[in-house]
């Protein structure tokens, strides 16, 4: 009988943030469409390294398998992807296995993506609703604003564009193109918009639209090709065009316009 | 009292609608999830949500909804809370709609809307094909927006291990442990709303996440709460096979015009499109030329089961069928279906707009869940109330395609006010717990914990998982055979037996999943027997319960619920009627 077809794993591992930096090689039995969730399985089920070693399972994040809940992100054979849609047969080998380096490490492939959303929170990412009440239908939209809207709205959050991003690091608090897309996206909804100015605003602040330097690396590793490039684009225009705004109306004294929102009860 | 405390178990879309309304009336939640609740399992619903709007001028209405949902269950869901949920559906649909949901729309600017199975009328409105995603995300960031007013408190990346439960059996509290640091603590509420979806695991290669366990359905059902229709089970006929998991097709496929066929000859091995059209077996059709590709999946699916394996007309080399979309235009393929499209390319390869696609049917719903009665979500337990595919309600014993994401959200409606309204009207709240009540079951659990990672044994939770999925898919899906289910309990008390041997190859304190994974699989174990249990009790077929032995459905015996108890190890099953006073049954023929 012939042996079964195999390959090896290679798996950067630390068993908690303190502790100290080890890699681990397993031998995975060949089948044909196998996923990197499937390897990591079968070393739950045997966790026997190539040397023949005990070990603990792998520590990793994933939940849906499809390539729709972004939980799965690692980076394999270097590159920020999901686990799950990376199959064996398309994967150099030996693969290697690491955690995403921006984001502060659990244990093993496991690390902690809490700050995006955090920032979702920072952004205002919503639609101001008045509440869940029946009250009436959503603002009109055309199919085409829909054809622009619905790929933005696809983000997974899963982390691979602030993974690639020479300026997601330790010295800015740069939030990544995730967030810029979905500041795009709300402030173009007809009610999202009504937040605009607060987007806008925060996303002048630190960490905003001015840390992206246009290394557009963001956009090659998106699993979900969303339009990052141009969502970059847009949320720059309309911070220059607030800021612009801003300067002509607002820089010397209260204008009308001012005087008007005071009246209106409109903080600036 | 004092403003009552509300926890949610589960942020899905059942478990974010709760915590919504809750947030809403003003009462602050805690929101408990094992992942982000952006990740939960509802993003993975892809052909849309069912409301009767009638925007096509084919005559709609909630009743017919109604009566669709009822006809498709096999007349086994209580009526009068199915009727309340198709009412609200149109405006759950403005809901969402405002809430900013890219919902595909018409020339004038309107939601569209399309066919899907169970139904003669275009009641479904859909983002491409990930509308569970869109519908996620749009109440993920209203619950972001009470986070940030400081009305909603979430606890990512906790599970939720037993109920906190005083001497009178009434619900205090949560005890959950924290997934990182492993530390096993109790949360005291006056009352708690478990929204923690589907049982997928239990049955391994499924269309379910991974998360999607019922490890918190059973934990309830062990300390004293009914399990009702554990038996209905529904398998969705075209996935793509897979080791780790079988991907949905969604129905939204064929009802843009997909349309499901095999080769006339068998063992036919020419290329899908150079097999002429009049060599090919277009099954669905011409079995059921009023619905076609559209009748429900129960039906849909043993029709697959009969072409493969009766008629032995699969695929060559797999048993598979053609799911083909290649004759629709690819424009309207890429503005309608584009993410399920995007997950057959990616996980098989070949583009479904050049070549059929070739799939088969996988276990992707549950019927059966947690009783609740039939106006407030509340289980038997006084102060936990339950929404979504963890409860049994709406869904009788099929459920139509595009009703759970309105099931979940309108389920969430309701559970989230009457868990306010009975907190509201509790004489005695959790701050009169005594401390010892929160301490003991902390204890418990944390014994449990130890006594699992103290184990010594040969056993592999992987591999008695590995082992239970087979078994229950191979016996308790699509065709349920008494002596292969008597089988099957046998099976499920040789897991048992083993999983008191299991060694857990972990046994660390910090983000040890192994530890994780085995308390759910020793849950698991539970819910196969009851689900098995209520199949091999039922002796007739009904929806998606399916006996040859008992081929017609029995409605002198069996138009009953039924209801599963767990009392010092032992499942006991008993019965009670079902709520038919809207609609009377009649046959079920599509």
């Amino acid at each position: 009988m012939m042996a079964d077809k195999t390959f090896i794993l290679r798996i950067k591992r630390q068993a908690a943030p303190q502790e100290r930096v080890v890699w681990e090689e397993f031998e995975i039995r060949y089948r044909p469409h196998l996923n990197i969730i499937t390897c990591l399985r079968d070393i739950a089920e045997k966790p026997i390294t190539r040397a023949g070693d005990g070990t603990t399972p792998i520590s990793y994040d994933a939940n849906c398998l499809e390539e729709i809940c972004g939980a799965c992100a690692m980076l394999i054979n270097g590159y920020p992807r999901q686990a799950c849609s990376a199959l064996v047969d398309n994967l150099e080998k030996p693969i290697r296995l690491e955690p995403l380096t921006k984001f502060p490490l659990i244990r093993d492939l496991q690390v902690d993506r809490s700050i995006m959303f955090e920032n979702l929170k920072r952004m205002k990412c919503w639609v101001p609703i008045d509440g869940t009440y029946a009250i009436g239908p959503g603002p009109r939209m055309s199919p085409e604003q829909q054809q622009i809207g619905y790929p933005m709205a696809r983000c997974i959050t899963c982390g691979n564009c602030l993974e690639i991003c020479p300026k997601v690091n330790d010295h800015t608090q740069f939030v990544g193109a995730a967030i810029i897309n979905q500041v795009r996206l709300f402030n173009m909804h007809p009610t999202g918009n009504m937040h605009a100015r607060e987007r806008l605003e925060a996303m002048m602040g630190p960490g905003g639209i001015q840390d992206c330097d246009n290394a557009m690396n963001c956009v090659k590793v998106c699993p979900k090709s969303i339009p990052l490039t141009e969502s970059n684009n847009e949320i720059n225009r309309q911070v220059l065009k607030h800021a612009v705004w801003d300067w002509l109306n607002f820089s010397e004294g209260p204008t009308e316009r001012d005087e008007e929102w005071k009246r209106l009860g409109i903080q600036k | 009292m004092k403003e009552p405390k509300i926890i949610v178990v589960g942020g899905g879309l059942a478990g974010l609608m709760a915590t919504i309304r809750v947030a809403e009336s003003g009462v602050p939640v805690q929101l408990f999830s094992i992942v982000p609740v952006k990740r939960s399992h509802s993003v993975c619903a892809q052909g849309g949500i069912n409301a009767a709007k009638n925007l096509k001028g084919e005559g709609d209405s909630t009743w017919i909804h109604f009566d669709d949902t009822i006809y498709g269950g096999d007349f086994i869901a209580n009526q009068p809370i199915v009727k309340s949920m198709c009412e609200a559906a149109p405006a759950i649909i403005d809901l969402l709609d405002r809430m900013g949901v890219m919902f595909n729309r018409t020339p004038e600017g309107l939601l569209d809307f399309r066919r899907f199975g169970g139904t003669l009328y275009h009641r479904t409105a859909f983002a491409g094909a990930t509308t569970g995603q869109q519908l996620l995300y749009a109440l993920d960031e209203q619950v972001r927006r009470f986070e940030s007013e400081d009305k909603v408190q979430k606890f990512e990346g906790w599970t939720f291990l037993s109920a906190v439960l005083d001497e009178n059996r009434i619900c205090r509290g949560i005890c959950a442990m924290d997934l990182k640091t492993m530390e096993v603590r109790t949360f005291p509420a006056d009352a708690v709303i478990f929204c923690t979806g589907g049982i997928g695991a239990i049955f391994r290669q499924t269309t379910n996440s991974v998360v999607c366990t019922g490890t918190a359905q059973s934990a309830l059902f062990q300390q004293g709460a009914y399990y009702a229709n554990g038996e209905f089970i529904q398998v969705h006929p075209t996935a793509i096979p897979g080791e780790d998991k079988c991907r949905l097709m969604s129905e939204s496929l064929r009802g843009e015009g997909g349309r499901v066929w095999v080769p006339r000859n068998a063992g036919d091995t020419r290329p899908a499109r150079s097999i002429p059209e009049k060599e090919r077996f277009y099954f669905l059709e011409e079995w059921y030329p009023k619905y076609g590709n559209l009748v429900p999946r129960d039906v849909a699916t043993r029709a697959i089961y009969k072409v493969v394996f009766e008629e032995k007309l699969s695929l060559a080399g797999m048993n598979a069928v053609y799911l083909d979309l290649t004759h629709l235009p690819r424009e309207m393929l890429d503005r309608k279906l584009e993410g399920v499209l995007e997950i057959y390319q990616k996980f098989v390869g070949p583009d479904p707009r050049e070549e059929p696609m070739k799939v088969f049917p996988a276990m992707h719903y549950t019927m059966g869940g947690l009783w609740i009665d039939n106006e407030r979500q509340a289980t038997n337990i006084p102060g936990i109330f339950t929404a979504g595919e963890c409860e049994y309600q709406y869904h009788g014993a099929n459920r139509l395609g595009a009703n759970s994401l309105v099931s979940c959200i309108y389920g969430g409606m309701v559970a989230g006010p009457a868990a306010v309204k009975y907190a509201r009207n509790l004489e005695k709240g959790c701050d009169a717990t005594p401390e010892s009540v929160f301490y003991a079951e902390a204890s418990r659990q944390r014994e449990a914990n130890d006594s699992l990672l103290n184990q010594q044994g040969f056993e592999n939770p992987i591999t008695i998982w590995k082992e239970l999925g087979a078994w229950m898919t191979e016996h308790v899906t699509v065709v349920r055979v008494n002596a292969n289910l008597q089988k099957t309990l046998a099976k499920l008390d040789e897991l048992d037996d083993r999983f008191s041997r299991v060694n857990l190859a972990d046994r660390t304190q910090w983000s040890n999943q192994t530890l994780q994974f085995t308390r759910e699989l020793g849950n698991m174990l539970i819910l196969a027997r009851v689900i098995t249990l209520g199949a091999l009790a039922r002796n007739e077929t009904r929806g998606a319960h399916f006996k040859p032995e008992f081929p017609e459905r029995d409605d002198k015996n069996w138009l009953k619920t039924t209801k599963a108890s767990y009392n010092g190890g032992k499942i006991k099953l008993e019965y009670e009627p079902v709520d038919i006073s809207l609609l009377p049954p009649r046959s079920r023929k599509y």
